[in-house]
């Protein structure tokens, strides 16, 4: 065991630029596919069979091939066929928004079928339009129910979110090679910005737990 | 108020309502009892359209809501329904519960929607709960707040479907004090329910279903005392 931390405290500044660029992607990434997987699992509750199969057919895609591989798809093949020239940044959030949106309409449509269908008949009987009615009576109550579950594609996106670094993309666990190569030691950086993705995942977990304790409004 | 001809529901093969025709009037009270899975639910609820119909046709206010033409979220915001299991939603408060629909759905403003949710909580005896959670109510207030946020919509008729049947025993009064004044005040009422002696008392008009026909019709005393058909004769035994 030869570990000296020292060697790469020059390059801890470099290394601590990654977070932003890691958290920059990884925000932007969670919004975008909670917002889509939202809207797809209306579709998939949806009374419209085009709809319906819409939200299958991409669910299905999404999640029966690897991650990595879209990431792959989207950054090479989107220059090859159309000539546009995709920065990592923008390929990096298509690919782990669209993923996760995947995810994310799955257990919010499990979310929305769990809710009591009695509260759609009231909302109903009291004239409440459908529009209305999901927002106001049905989401909440699937949201809270999900948070869980939510939080934990969170966080998987978070980790996840170091397969950036193979498409050049210079976010924290890239920084951490770049410095390995740099001083010929792989150990230290990677220990190092393993401290640095726990610390992230605490913050993100701890920050879901007052949330849910915030929500829990009826019991 | 409500004119019903040749209404059939069926569920797949299952025939649940048969060739049903009957009306109900402006202010009248009308209870629906007969066995259990005779169609009493179903039939309230093709009232409001929870259920469409598969034949027939029903008119409220002598609007046709069958015709497929008709904004039934209009006619249903003059048709209040209370539940079984209440449905109030767990995430408002009672105060908002109250308010919701007649904010968001009939644009009222929150001044006027709290001031009438108000008098309405006073009403059926729970002013002091206006800030609680649903959860945290007992089966009887569930019912009265829920019966407050039916009538906040200011209906011009009340839909019941065995609205003390989930309640603990010592419950049920308070429920069916509440039901009795709406009654008195003059409110059209059609209510499924299992408490003979409610319907006996508060009813203009006793319907008993079985098996998806409207088998008998007629005022409490005529029908209690002396039922047209053995199957009445058979199930009011039972019951009573
Ligand atoms: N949504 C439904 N789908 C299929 N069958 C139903 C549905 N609702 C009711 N039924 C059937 O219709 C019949 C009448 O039910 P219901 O109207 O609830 O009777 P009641 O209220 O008199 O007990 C029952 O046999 C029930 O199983
Ligand atoms: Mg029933």
């Amino acid at each position: 065991m030869n570990l000296d931390f020292s060697q790469i405290v020059p390059y801890i500044p470099f290394i601590l630029k990654g977070i932003w660029v890691t958290l920059k992607f990884v925000i932007i990434a969670i919004i975008f596919g909670f917002l889509l997987g939202t809207i797809l699992s209306l579709f998939k509750i949806s009374s419209n069979k085009a709809l319906n199969w819409i939200g299958k057919v991409y669910t299905s895609i999404f999640r029966g091939t690897p991650l990595i591989l879209q990431l792959m798809l989207i950054y090479f093949a989107i220059p090859q066929l159309t000539g546009y020239d995709i920065q990592p940044f923008l390929a990096s959030i298509l690919a782990f928004g669209l993923n996760s949106a995947a995810y994310v309409s799955e257990i919010i449509r499990a979310g929305i079928q769990a809710v009591d269908k009695g509260q759609t008949e009231a909302a109903q009987a009291l004239g409440v339009p459908y529009r209305l009615m999901m927002k106001d009576i049905i989401l909440p109550q699937a949201f809270k129910n999900i948070l869980p579950a939510l939080m934990n594609e969170f966080v998987t996106l978070t980790k996840e979110s170091a397969l950036v670094s193979t498409i050049g993309y210079l976010d924290l666990m890239r920084r951490a090679q770049v410095v390995g190569a740099d001083t010929y030691r792989n150990f230290e950086p990677l220990i190092f910005v393993g401290l640095i993705y726990w610390l992230m995942i605490m913050v993100l977990t701890t920050m879901g737990r007052i949330v849910e304790r915030r929500m829990k409004f009826s019991d | 108020m409500i004119k019903v001809e040749n209404l059939y529901k069926q569920f797949g093969e299952n025939e649940v309502l048969k060739n049903i025709s009957t009306h109900i009037d402006s202010g009248e009270v009308v209870s629906i009892i007969g066995p259990s899975g005779s169609g009493k639910s179903t039939f309230l609820r093709c009232l409001n359209m929870l259920e469409t119909p598969s034949q027939g046709k029903v008119w409220v206010n002598n609007q046709e809501i069958t015709d497929k033409k008709t904004n039934i979220m209009k006619v249903r915001e003059q048709i209040g329904m209370v539940f079984q299991h209440f449905y109030l939603f767990p995430h408002l408060t009672v105060l908002e519960n109250l308010t919701y629909a007649p904010m968001k759905v009939k644009g009222e403003s929150r001044e006027s929607a709290e001031k009438k949710a108000r008098e309405l909580l006073a009403k059926v005896g729970l002013s002091e709960k206006e800030t609680a959670y649903p959860n945290n109510l007992s089966g009887g207030q569930k019912q009265r707040v829920a019966i407050a946020r039916a009538l906040a919509m200011e209906p011009k008729l009340m839909l019941f479907d065995e609205p003390t049947s989930a309640l603990d025993p010592e419950m049920v009064k308070e429920v069916l004090n509440v039901m009795k004044d709406l009654a008195q005040s003059g409110m059209t009422m059609a209510i499924v329910t299992h408490e003979m002696g409610f319907a006996r008392e508060v009813s203009d008009r006793i319907m008993f279903l079985d098996e998806g026909k409207l088998l008998e019709e007629g005022s409490p005393n005529e029908f209690f005392n002396n039922p047209r058909t053995t199957r009445a004769k058979d199930f009011l035994e039972k019951v009573l």
